[in-house]
């Protein structure tokens, strides 16, 4: 096995097919990256999602506790 | 397996079954009409209507490439193996087209008994060799005889 | 008894657990494969005789195309096996191979279309095995849409598995579209049966680049699926769990 083209310039310009074949291989990387890169982006989301409502729920309880204590005779 | 999945296996594949024997009418049907291709043959027995948008296809007749000197025409016969169909085309061809290789041209059947192409396509094969093979492999035609069409 | 395993299969919850190990291997595996065969493909496989270096093209037009119609029958399987055993993972995976699909679809379209241009003459053609293809990824991305059309999920379930079913029909159709019709595509260059018409210093390369695919597809699929169940299931305690908040295990488990 052999390296086919005799120069970088070579291996790019690909006897004049190069603006077609490199322009079929990068689509098809960003495209599977992108989708590969995806559900990172949906957990940290959604992790986000999770902390807000645990937030809401603690301040939810505080004021409730706050509240019970405020009812209790002194 | 449970009655009711079964029951509800057998609905998805009726399901399935009914969808594919529709399309499969469907399709058989159009057959004809979605063929508006035409063999080199078809034109000698004069089945191709004149003046109508049609496609053609063959292999290219060795040495019957003809470029004007004055102009972008290119005349050429396509051959299935029965027959040849003359075609004249006045823009640029596609790299791959070459005697011997299949082509296929979409136009009109001119009432001289020609076809001029809107467009030709050039058709290639399903094989793929390295140049030395190819060279060794005794300059074989990839079509010469139309089978391939 | 003997259908315990298949309901086990069914849990979301075992799945997500099952699959963590397997993730960084199937990583692995489709990066070195894809690396390398594209490596290979790009430079080191011979020049086509007649196309050039245009049929590179073929390392990634060809995965792409076995995956995007493999990638159809995963999804309408797990259709049909939510329909039947009302697997609530059966339809996660359903969901998560649309847009998987679609993209390959995608891909196996572009590809053909720019290689189109130096072996054919034109970009595009409405020829039968293109046009089938196109309905492939109208079918992929009308299941996407069904997935997000209805408030209920389990409507849009039933909805997408249905479409998926009743759009297999297109896949033997794809298929043979190549004999059937007279198509400007050629036919299937890899078969199975007899002696593929390839020449084996450039069959290996597509050979390692079709595994490389099935890898990553494997490895995506699973991914979508796994963020899928903890959206799907985020109420409950073992999710919370996961996500590592103090106060979330404390929180009822929905």
């Amino acid at each position: 096995m052999q390296f086919q083209f005799d120069s970088l310039a070579a291996f790019l310009h690909m006897d004049g097919h190069g603006t077609f074949v490199w322009a079929a291989y990068g689509v098809t990387f960003l495209t599977l990256t992108a989708l590969a890169l995806q559900p990172r982006l949906q957990r940290r989301r959604l992790k986000r999602e999770l902390e807000r409502q645990q937030r809401i729920e603690a301040r939810r309880r505080s004021v409730e506790t706050r509240r019970t204590r405020e009812a209790e005779p002194a | 397996m449970h009655p009711v999945r079964r029951q509800r296996l057998i609905l998805v594949l009726l399901l399935v079954a009914l969808s594919s024997a529709a399309v499969a009418l469907v399709t058989y049907a159009m057959r004809n009409n979605m063929n508006y291709f035409y063999a080199p043959a078809a034109f000698a027995a004069g089945e191709v209507p004149m003046e109508k948008n049609i496609r053609a296809g063959g292999c290219v007749v060795p040495g019957s490439v003809v470029r004007a000197d004055d102009s972008l025409d290119v005349r050429f016969a396509l051959t299935d193996g029965r027959a040849e169909l003359e075609v004249v085309f006045d823009k640029i061809l596609p790299d791959l087209f070459a005697e011997g290789e299949a082509a296929v041209v979409t136009g009109r059947l001119m009432p001289d008994g020609y076809v001029r192409a809107d467009q030709v396509l050039a058709k290639h094969d399903e094989n793929y060799t390295p140049p030395e093979v190819a060279e060794s492999m005794a300059a074989e035609a990839s079509c010469a005889d139309g089978a391939k069409i | 008894m003997a259908w315990q395993w298949f309901h086990r299969l069914g849990s979301p919850r075992w799945f997500y657990q099952k699959t963590s190990a397997w993730m960084p291997w199937l990583a692995l595996a489709s990066l070195l494969l894809i690396g390398a065969g594209s490596i290979w493909g790009l430079g080191f496989a011979p020049e086509d005789a007649k196309q050039g270096n245009s049929y590179r093209i073929i390392y990634i037009h060809v995965p792409a195309a076995f995956l995007a119609l493999a990638g159809y029958y995963i999804m309408a399987i797990s259709g049909a096996i939510g329909l039947i055993w009302k697997m609530k993972l059966s339809f996660v995976v359903m969901r998560a191979a649309a847009p998987i699909g679609a993209v390959l679809t995608f891909i196996a379209l572009f590809t053909g279309a720019v290689w189109g241009k130096p072996t054919w003459g034109t970009y595009w053609v409405w020829d039968a095995r293109i046009t089938s293809m196109l309905i492939l990824l109208f079918l992929y991305i009308g299941v996407i849409a069904l997935s997000r059309a209805f408030s209920r999920e389990q409507v849009a379930d039933k909805a997408c598995a249905l479409l998926a079913l009743v759009g297999t029909v297109n896949i033997p159709i794809i298929y043979k579209s190549v004999d059937w019709w007279f198509t400007l595509h050629q036919p299937a260059t890899i078969k199975f049966t007899e002696k593929s018409s390839i020449d084996p210093s450039m069959f290996y390369p597509l050979l390692t680049m079709v595994i490389g695919f099935y890898c990553l597809y494997a490895w995506t699929l699973i991914a979508h699926t796994r963020e899928k169940i903890l959206q799907r299931e985020w109420r409950t305690s073992w999710v919370q769990q996961l996500m590592g908040g103090e106060s979330a295990t404390e929180s009822k488990a929905g």
